[in-house]
């Protein structure tokens, strides 16, 4: 018998991908602080607090790059939604921000200053306890993860699939953004919340903030990509690329696609879910903007240009289209949308796996 | 919500008894099927279908296109549900009330009419995701390989002729090959009824001689219903042949009087 891998025996990775692993946390640990706490900011070496604040951005972009690899990549599901998750996380921490902002706000009031402007004269219910940072967090978890999973369960028993599934993930997010832009809802209309001061008693704004916040973002992310490379590795992977390929294969083989689907999907929408509340202490504002239908399918577009099904791609996706929008906003913000539709194009049409997939290729030599 | 528990065999079947987790095959039939009516916008694809299968038997179904094969075929695995009429598998489990997923896991194997495996998955990993096995979320983050799996997936491939392209994705193998690893994966189901539509299409002479040998073979330790198109094929393998014509048996017994019927040299064989 020839030699084949047995499956699940492989390891979680090589060598190689260890030592990249660990280059990039002592990079993002180590390195990054020193060179932007410690090195003054004469020294051609000084990271400015743009750029950390800017990466930081980025890396949680690509959080949900990897988060929604793994529902459309690998188990073929494609959401046109997943920014309303990223808000939801974002939106129960930021909860946590405003009201840590105590009287320091414009009005000087205990209330947030939309509260104020709106002459509400205390907390609405829900926001009950979230002046409690433990409390925040669970939120953080709980709202992306119930929403997934009640959402996921309906459709996924009523075998909505494909485009359908995508236009109903594209009219949720749509109908989540026009609650979050009415007042009466109570977090904040259209503004959102920003104006943030203090996180577990720090300064938001000193360096030091800045710098846990990026290394905290670091560090989940390579948790990310862990946790996606033991998922795909282990049998439970390979079920969820099994719906992909060939879904009714597998209800014939005896396997029950729907707990399946909506235990990837809910842990997809968490782990967005955490990456907006990494968002916003460092970007510093969240508001419905996040929940727009064309933020969902920016998304998409990271995934496909980085390539679907690969593990790094759609962190790769996510850099170089969010690096690329940052270059185009600045230096010729009319022409960034042009750029995004002309990458989505030529990658469809020339590089249908990405750019991971075009470089694997390259490397194994066969042109395709 | 009960899919769960159902999978485990021993619920209850509403008539006051506890249902074995296997097929009772104690009174004949593994299959029963009684006026199995499906209607699509008004098309009778089953027309008061009748059709009975002993255990251990090797039928074929032969038919022109369109007569119900496919059909019946869904019915029996739960895909389609029926407007009306029964489908028993063996005495006790009603087929009509039951998934894909949980008729597959009480022992039915469906091959379908154009070839289906996981094609960016290995061939081992096919054999691997078929194998009989706890096939819940829980089971499947856990779940290892052992000495015996392995041994139980090398037998298949041997007998299935693809050890040789173990580790190859199975979408670079070549029709015949994915027909048989099609019909290895329904193997290492362990089902005790095998549907099997169009096995045969796309094999050369030899593989398809090789699949009747293999049929022959399972036939007594399993049941087969093997829809096909290849008269030869039927021939060489068949013992009792079904016709099927418009939704209903139009006629059924062995090879040499099923080919000599008026009705069905009318209808299908031709003049």
């Amino acid at each position: 018998m020839t030699t084949f891998t047995i499956p699940g025996r492989e390891p979680l990775f090589s060598g190689k991908g260890w030592a990249a692993l660990l280059a990039f946390l002592l990079a993002s640990v180590v390195l990054v602080p020193v060179l932007f706490l410690a090195v003054p900011e004469s020294s051609p070496f000084h990271l400015s607090a743009y750029f950390v604040t800017l990466i930081g951005k980025i890396m949680c972009y690509c959080v949900v790059a990897v988060a929604m690899n793994l529902i459309w990549g690998y188990t073929g599901i494609l959401s046109l939604g997943h920014g309303v998750f990223f808000a939801l996380g974002g939106y129960a921490f930021g909860m946590y921000l405003m009201r840590m902002i105590g009287r320091e706000g414009q009005y000087q009031s205990d209330l947030p200053d939309f509260m104020v402007f709106l002459d509400w004269k205390a907390y609405p219910w829900y926001w009950s306890f979230t002046d409690q940072f433990w409390y925040s967090a669970l939120l953080v978890v709980l709202v992306p993860g119930l929403l997934a999973f009640v959402f996921g369960y309906f459709a996924f028993r009523s075998r909505i699939k494909g485009v359908y599934f995508s236009i109903i993930t594209q009219a949720l997010t749509f109908a989540f953004m026009l609650l979050f832009f009415r007042n009466d809802t109570g977090f904040g209309g259209n503004n959102g919340f920003t104006d943030f001061k203090r996180i577990l008693g720090f300064r938001i704004s000193d360096p030091g903030t800045r710098a846990t916040l990026f290394a905290i973002t670091a560090l989940y992310l390579a948790g990310c990509l862990v946790l996606t490379r033991a998922l795909i590795r282990s049998k439970y992977g390979r079920v969820l690329t099994a719906i992909r390929d060939s879904e009714s294969r597998l209800m014939f083989s005896g396997y029950n696609p729907l707990w399946f689907k909506l235990s990837v999907w809910t842990l997809s929408g968490v782990l967005c879910g955490i990456a907006g509340a990494l968002y916003v202490p460092q970007v510093g504002i969240i508001n419905p903007s996040e929940m727009s239908p064309a933020n969902s399918i920016e998304i998409a577009i990271w995934v496909a240009v980085g390539g679907r099904g690969t593990l790094l791609g759609p962190i790769l996706g996510a850099g170089i289209v969010n690096g690329a929008k940052s270059f185009f906003t600045q230096s010729f913000p009319e022409y960034w949308l042009f750029f995004l539709g002309i990458l989505f194009v030529v990658v469809t049409l020339f590089l249908p796996k990405g750019v991971a997939g075009w470089i694997a290729s390259r490397k194994s030599g066969d042109k395709t | 919500m009960n899919t769960d528990d159902d999978l485990k065999g021993g619920v209850t079947s509403g008539l006051g008894h506890i249902m074995p987790a296997g097929v009772d095959v104690s009174h004949g039939p593994i299959l029963y099927l009684e006026g199995i009516t499906v209607s699509f916008d008004g098309f009778r694809a089953l027309n008061d279908l009748n059709f009975t299968v002993e255990a251990g038997e090797l039928r074929c179904i032969i038919g022109p296109n369109g007569a119900g094969k496919t059909t019946m075929m869904d019915v029996i695995t739960g895909k389609t549900r029926p407007d009306a009429g029964t489908a028993f598998f063996g005495q006790t489990i009603d087929l009509t009330r039951f998934t894909e997923a949980e008729i597959a896991h009480r022992g039915i194997g469906r091959k379908f009419q154009k070839p289906t495996v996981f094609e960016n998955h290995t061939v081992v990993e096919n054999l691997e995701l078929a194998m009989k096995a706890d096939k819940r979320v829980r089971a499947s983050l856990r779940a290892k390989l052992r000495a015996d799996d392995l041994a139980r997936i090398g037998e298949t491939l041997a007998l299935i002729r693809l050890e040789s392209e173990a580790g190859r994705l199975a979408g670079t193998l070549s029709h015949g090959q994915k027909q048989w690893l099609e019909i290895g994966m329904l193997l290492m189901q362990e089902p005790k009824l095998l549907l099997l539509d169009e096995p045969a299409a796309g094999m050369t002479d030899e593989e398809t001689a090789r699949t009747a040998e293999l049929f022959k073979q399972l036939a007594g330790s399993h049941t087969l219903v093997v829809v096909e198109h290849d008269m030869d094929f039927i021939a060489s393998i068949a013992r009792t042949v079904t016709v099927l014509h418009e939704g209903s048996v139009l006629a059924e017994g062995p090879m040499d009087v099923v080919k000599n019927d008026e009705r069905v040299i009318e209808v299908y064989l031709g003049r």
